[in-house]
């Protein structure tokens, strides 16, 4: 019998991992009009994203990550997916097709790739504040407030609205939030006692 | 690349050529050792064997080495043993520390559950045990007390005769884990007093699925796994002759080449780790310097992530171990390197090398030759 030894992570991974496109070199003088940064070194990944708009198109982008093999390889699928895009389109991309491009991660890696798109939009934010323009996708968009478990302010606000959490313990257990690093805690608890606050809840 | 540098030797190791050789000559020998008749006695001459191997290595008694299925279940044995004296009121607490294998973390977390103190002995920056407050947890209301002889992430290697003294003095039992410590440095059950010890035999060049408990003739016993008579009843479970058999056979290899083995296990880890200093910049050697398991070294790279860096090894044929979150499936890094008073982020760049005894210097040399142009090339895409 001859077990073959396969990649950890499908080929596309192992490509995009070794060899990054559109990584961002020191040597490059790479001027962007929009940086977005996300993640920290004490969470095991982080993210930066530099972006050149002209005509409401990412006409080049480059990035950096410091992360696991999911987060390189994601981050730099989710550049050359990107790259030409419009930035209303752009805006809308998720987790899940930059996955599906690589040929999908193992459950325990997925979220090592939600970074990639935040880190974007944060540089699309960036590049409209800076160019004063009015920005009409952050709306549309829900904001992930615990990033280790990719836990939304609209899914915070939907279990309060809908009476399923009455308290900071139940929205544990059915998020998990606050479980990685930790760091999102007080804000998910400002975020929850607004929502309680708005929808007239009372807690339990 | 068909090289193959196999650096984890605290993960498991290659069986011995001699190991091999001894299971296929025992590959035949399918009576139970527990029957009368004659294939039965020849079978259980080949326990008989082992344990008398297995005790000379660990310098004890052969009555006192209890065979089973690895250092996991010796571990949980022990800590059910005194689980049980607890119980029946000999003592309310366990003493263990911070840095164990998750074979005694998590039957503390389980223990713990079921209404058991356990306390835990915190560990210096060293990831050495900090004397003074073990000496505060210690009582005379203590049952067991549990410290690792070498840990299995940075090495680090505990004075288990002091540790063991104290603890007798407040009249209390002592276990050690000596699982990475086997075959790496002496492990001598009557000089360092211990009352219980754990071993597993793929650690040491010998088969896996199978380790010993040694039991200090008249320390408790409680049996964990209830069955047959095998282990005079303490442990059931129709003997793996030919693991067994395997795993005495590595004990003794074990045992006639410690001396020139520690040597060359530190020569080869000293020399990666000048040359890692030498050749990388911003890189943290973690552990006891001083007192560290001859082959283990463990080393945080500034700016770059485990996981990137093992993957990277292992398409250079260097097979490695991390720290990092990412290689775990847990969001945390490895909680050994915290309780040293590592940093987070250093945790998650941490690599352990750890030799064994079929490397060479020149695994070292290829180490240093692939290693730095990883880190270099990780550090360019890291946002740091």
């Amino acid at each position: 019998m001859n077990f073959m030894t396969e990649w950890v992570y499908s080929e596309t991974v192992r490509e995009h991992f070794t060899e990054p496109k559109n990584l961002w070199k020191k040597s490059e003088n790479f001027e962007p009009s929009g940086v977005g940064e996300v993640g920290s070194l004490a969470c095991g990944d982080q993210m930066r994203v530099g972006i050149i708009v002209e005509d409401d198109k990412i006409k080049d982008i480059r990035w950096l990550t410091y992360g696991c093999a999911s987060a390189i390889a994601s981050t730099s699928m989710m550049s050359v997916m990107v790259k030409g895009m419009k930035l209303k389109d752009a805006y809308q991309i998720t987790p899940d097709v930059i996955n599906d491009a690589l040929g999908g991660l193992p459950a325990h890696k997925f979220h090592c790739s939600v970074l990639g798109d935040k880190a974007l939009r944060a540089a699309i934010d960036d590049y409209l504040e800076k160019n004063n323009l009015d920005n009409p996708y952050k709306k549309q968009v829900a904001k992930v407030i615990c990033e280790c478990k990719n836990v939304t302010d609209q899914q915070i606000e939907k279990l309060v609205k809908t009476g399923k959490v009455k308290n900071l313990e139940e929205l544990k257990q059915q998020t998990s939030y606050g479980t990685g690093c930790g760091k999102c805690k007080a804000k998910v608890a400002d975020l929850f006692n607004n929502y309680m606050h708005l929808y007239g809840k009372e807690e339990d | 690349m068909n090289r193959e540098i196999y650096l984890d030797n605290n993960a498991t190791t290659k069986m011995a050529a001699e190991v091999i050789e001894a299971m296929r000559e025992s590959e035949n020998v399918y009576g139970n050792p527990s029957s009368m008749h004659s294939l039965g006695r020849q079978a259980a001459q080949y326990i008989s064997n082992a344990r008398d191997n297995v005790a000379t290595l660990l310098n004890c008694n052969s009555e006192e080495i209890i065979f089973n299925s690895g250092a996991t279940e010796s571990n949980n044995t022990v800590f059910h043993i005194a689980a049980q004296l607890i119980k029946q009121g000999k003592g309310k607490r366990i003493l263990t520390t911070s840095i164990e294998h998750p074979a005694i973390i998590e039957t503390v977390k389980y223990l713990k559950k079921e209404g058991l103190t356990i306390d835990l002995i915190p560990v210096d920056q060293e990831g050495r045990v900090k004397t003074e407050e073990f000496k505060k947890l210690l009582s005379d209301d203590v049952c067991l007390v549990s410290i690792m002889a070498g840990n299995n992430e940075n090495g680090t290697i505990q004075d288990i005769k002091k540790f063991s003294s104290m603890t007798h003095e407040v009249g209390a039992l002592f276990h050690t884990d000596a699982t990475q410590a086997i075959g790496k440095i002496k492990v001598d059950c009557k000089d360092w007093d211990v009352d219980y010890l754990s071993l597993s035999g793929h650690k040491f060049y010998g088969p896996k699925g199978v380790g010993a408990l040694f039991v200090k003739k008249g320390a408790p016993k409680k049996t964990f796994i209830n069955g047959g008579h095998q282990e005079n009843g303490f442990r059931a479970g129709t003997y793996n002759t030919q693991a067994i058999y395997g795993m005495g056979v590595a004990a003794k290899l074990a045992y006639q080449t410690l001396e020139d083995e520690t040597a060359r296990l530190w020569k080869m880890r000293e020399a990666l780790r000048k040359g890692i200093l030498e050749k990388i910049d911003d890189v943290v050697v973690n552990g006891c310097q001083e007192h560290c398991l001859p082959g283990t070294l463990n080393v945080s790279f500034e700016r770059v992530e485990g996981e990137s860096m093992l993957l990277m090894l292992d398409m250079k044929g260097i097979e490695v171990s991390t720290g990092s979150a990412c290689a775990t499936g847990s969001l945390k890094p490895s909680y050994v390197l915290l309780a040293s008073g590592l940093p987070v982020e250093m945790a998650h760049g941490s690599i352990r090398f750890s030799f064994g005894r079929f490397n060479t210097m020149e695994d070292v040399d290829y180490v240093l030759e692939v290693l730095p142009p990883i880190i270099k090339k990780l550090r360019e895409i890291s946002t740091r």
